[in-house]
């Protein structure tokens, strides 16, 4: 590859030395020639192309983003009352490295608990970051620097950025069972197995709760084996918390798993994001913690984390984070906000039963039963990617190609054109 | 930076750091795993076994923000932060635009939703910004030759270039300025992409050593990239005269350079955002290909929101979206789309002409401020110096920063003695001085160059 480039290089000299002084002129060569167009991101691509399709019946249930029964983008009532205090009052001077150290402490209570000893002894490395994405990516990067030779495994299936994002970091992936495509649940045998076959002392990745994309989250009963089994392992268990609230309604059960590891005495890592949550998408808000031993340790992790977050983004983004804080800092607020994730995790719960009552009445041979199982944002329908392509083609109706519906985009006012389509697309299968 | 090798999967139960109160080991015959606080039932504490992170050092302070906390230590009340590089006002106030404030309201009273923006950013952000820089209508522009994307400010802007550079120029060097900005050197290293320095400040004059310059450029392997400041060079303030630029320009195309600017500073250097764009503007006259990283800190008082933009000028409209197909691919995996807040707010204010002048009016005033404070420095220094020295490389200097020529022992004697906070490499942020501390400024600086060594 250095070669090619370099004979590029000498012939773009000769073509250059006839005139290497000129006014505007076009390149016939450009040092961009090996540069191929990137393939279209899968999820995001998706609204994408839901945005460029003109059909008036055309249907979102692609991205995970919320929307409301009419189909629009919600901002949460806390939401706007935090910004409308917060209006004016900000210097907008660079927070640190690490953050806001207030929306950290807020954040660290929802995932360890209000009264957590780990946060008493100050024995958690946490850092703002640029939402769940940025609180992977900072992990993966940590553990590429500082445990060189690990790997990370990861469920199938999983979120397709964390691939991306563990191999940009240039930590080698490996998979672990997760989906059971016949019960549509879990393989928790196959899960389990992958445990024990890894070598000891491996990195896994977890989602907290509501997987995405499938929706199938352990029992209570399977988390404990799991902890159980990461402990003779001495595995580490990095959880992804990107749904805390919008799986079961109730943040505090929704962080379940990760408190029955702290139990079991797991130092473990987590991602956080208000991204659905707290509805804050596009202002990129979130939250990596690591539990360390001490507060030393803490301390020097911390630094660390800071030192990769400097030469990627000096310091992240304030107006979400000053949301947040103000909200989880206000009693009045935050019990408004638990209201509102409430009635955004009850209205996809409520499609969810609807879009499978649809589909029974409509005399579908399958079963849609995990359609009401799954938890959280997505269904995991069990469609082809070719059945997906037809609901695109013929229907408008946009989703990954992996057959995730995004439930939050479906509405009192779709769900019986959308059931209708599914039918179509599978009565014959 | 501190990296290790930590040992996996260890079987021993003797960690090298044993928390003590929390864990007896040996022939004691006591229970090797005792309660930890938090549980009310005895389980297995994994504390016994060493940890993962055992190894990891304490990362070093940050070189330019460490210098604002060990300011908010000083109790002195003569104390002057000097540091790092964020518009103060005469009375030493941080300082929200009011086209900023009003761009806010305007934001607030419409209600926006807060959806992701695509991963390239917000689109009349993008446009906004591209605009900025070249002129609106520019060729590169109008025949849509420019790659632009949203960046994390200038360093998200930065690290995306970089990776790029990675990807597709494998082995290139990046060729950096001695000295300059002290994270350009943490992006390209993390980046893995090698760098080398040109020769540029030269501390006989206290100016550009420009043949230096040249010639190091000149003797770079073909095809490497040259970082160059746009304006306002950080952290010297010295630039280039215009003859200068149009020489740099020539040499970097004669050798097949690609060039790669950092502008931090537009609008901060002359008060104009146009002149201060004079450089980038050569280059793409020339048709040149090359990177352009922008920043909204400091025009835009935007610090805290993270706003910039990374530029690709590239020789077609294909190459151009190949390239930003490509960008967005390294952005996904970092942060998946950038925070739409200053977005929103920069595409606001560039968006509305009234606003947009109102900037430009803003822009002026802060970049008079500095002008009229570095002028008070050179009249106080000059006034009170009785050695003769020349000190017109203040008046000569330019933007937020002026490179005294002090040395370590000195710039330490200016904090130790006079608590006056600034970067050891005698760096000093003029926009944190006030024209009522010019002469304390003055006689610190006059006692630590002639007394100190």
């Amino acid at each position: 590859m250095a070669m090619r480039i370099r004979n590029l290089a000498s012939r773009r000299t000769m073509m250059m030395n006839s005139s290497p002084i000129s006014g505007l002129r076009s390149m016939s060569s450009s040092w961009w020639k090996n540069v191929e167009p990137a393939p279209k991101d899968p999820i995001l691509g998706v609204t994408e192309a839901f945005l460029a399709d003109p059909s008036p019946d055309k249907v979102n249930v692609g991205v995970g983003a919320y929307r409301d029964d009419n189909g629009k983008p919600v901002v949460l009532d806390c939401v706007r009352e935090a910004e409308r205090r917060i209006a004016g009052t900000s210097f907008m001077e660079y927070l640190p490295m690490g953050g806001s150290v207030k929306m950290v402490e807020e954040t660290l209570k929802l995932a360890y608990g209000d009264n957590s000893e780990f946060v008493k002894d100050k024995r958690i490395a946490a850092v703002q970051s640029l939402s769940g994405t940025g609180a992977c990516r900072l992990f993966a990067d940590f553990q590429k620097r500082f445990c060189p030779g690990s790997q990370i495994y990861i469920p199938v299936p999983t979120w397709s950025n964390h691939h991306n994002i563990w191999r940009d970091a240039q930590v080698p992936q490996k998979t672990y069972h997760y989906y059971h495509p016949e019960t549509k649940g879990l393989d928790f045998k196959g899960l389990m197995d992958d445990v024990k076959n890894a070598p000891e002392g491996s990195f896994f990745l977890l989602h907290a709760c509501a997987h995405n994309p499938t929706g199938v989250d352990p029992t209570e009963e399977q988390w404990r084996e799991i902890s159980q089994l990461f402990k003779a392992k001495n595995h580490f268990a990095f959880f992804d918390m990107a749904y805390q609230g919008f799986a079961s309604g109730d943040p505090a059960r929704d962080a379940k798993s990760i408190r029955i590891f702290l139990e079991d005495g797991h130092h473990i890592g987590i991602s956080q994001s208000y991204a659905k949550n707290m509805g804050l998408y596009g202002q990129r808000v979130g939250c990596l913690s690591v539990l360390c031993e001490n507060e030393k340790q803490a301390v020097t992790v911390k630094s660390q984390l800071q030192q990769l977050a400097r030469p990627m983004y000096s310091n992240p983004p304030l107006h979400g984070a000053q949301i947040v804080s103000t909200i989880l800092g206000d009693p009045e607020l935050k019990s408004l906000w638990l209201k509102e994730v409430k009635i955004m995790a009850d209205r996809i719960i409520g499609m969810r039963t609807t879009l499978r009552e649809s589909l029974e009445k409509l005399g579908s041979p399958l079963s849609w039963e995990h359609v009401t199982k799954q938890i959280g944002m997505f269904c995991y329908s069990g469609l082809t990617p070719e059945q997906v392509d037809r609901l695109t083609s013929e229907y408008h109706i946009y989703m990954t190609r992996n057959g995730r519906i995004s439930m939050a985009g479906v509405t009192t006012g779709n769900v019986g054109y959308l059931a209708n389509a599914i039918h179509e697309v599978t009565k014959s299968s | 930076m501190a990296s290790s090798m930590i040992s996996l999967g260890s079987t021993s139960l003797l960690p090298r750091d044993i928390n003590k109160d929390k864990l007896k080991l040996g022939t004691s015959g006591s229970n090797p795993f005792p309660r930890t606080k938090s549980l009310s039932r005895v389980t297995m504490s994994v504390a016994a076994k060493p940890s993962r992170f055992e190894g990891i050092t304490m990362a070093p302070p940050d070189p330019i923000l460490g210098v604002s906390e060990a300011f908010k230590a000083d109790t002195n009340e003569l104390k002057l932060n000097l540091g790092v590089g964020a518009y103060r006002t005469e009375e030493l106030q941080p300082y929200v635009l009011n086209v900023v404030q009003k761009a806010e309201n305007l934001m607030l009273e419409r209600g926006d939703n807060k959806e992701y923006l695509p991963i390239e950013g917000l689109a009349a952000f993008n446009k906004a910004t591209a605009e900025l820089l070249f002129g609106a209508g520019h060729p590169v522009i109008k025949e849509q030759k420019v790659a632009t994307i949203q960046g994390l400010s200038g360093t998200g802007s930065l690290r995306l270039a970089a990776a790029l550079i990675e990807r597709y120029f494998p082995g290139a060097k990046v060729l950096i300025s001695a000295p300059t900005w002290g994270n350009h050197k943490n992006i390209f290293n993390d980046a893995k992409v090698p760098w080398s320095e040109y020769r540029y400040y030269d501390p006989k004059t206290i100016g550009l050593d420009f043949d230096g310059m040249i010639q190091d450029i000149k003797e770079a392997p073909e095809g490497s990239f040259i970082l160059l400041h746009g304006c306002a060079h950080n952290p010297t303030g010295i630039d280039p005269t215009p003859e200068q630029w149009v020489k740099i320009a020539d040499v970097i195309q004669e050798k097949n350079h690609i060039p790669f600017f950092d502008v931090a500073y537009q609008g901060f250097a002359s008060g104009s955002l146009d002149e201060d764009a004079a450089s980038v503007r050569l280059f793409a006259e020339r048709g040149m290909e090359f990177f352009v990283a922008q920043s909204y800190s400091k025009n835009l008082g935007l610090y805290a929101e993270r706003i910039g933009a990374i530029n690709v000028v590239c020789s077609s409209a294909d190459a151009a979206t190949r390239v930003k197909s490509q960008l967005k691919r390294i952005a996904r995996p970092m942060y998946s789309n950038p925070p739409v807040h200053g977005a929103r707010i920069v595409a606001n204010v560039v968006g509305d002409a009234a606003m947009f002048g109102e900037w430009k009016a803003e822009m002026e005033m802060m970049a008079g401020r500095i002008k009229t404070v570095r002028q008070e420095l050179y009249d106080s220094l000059v006034s009170k110096d009785e050695s003769g020295k020349d000190w017109s490389f203040i008046l000569k200097q330019i933007g937020m920063f002026s490179f005294t020529g002090l040395n370590k022992a000195q710039s330490d004697n200016m904090t130790n003695k006079w608590h006056v906070y600034m970067t050891k490499d005698g760096r000093i942020s003029l926009a944190g001085l006030s024209m009522a501390k010019c002469e304390y400024l003055a006689d610190a600086i006059i006692d630590s160059y002639h007394n100190v060594s």
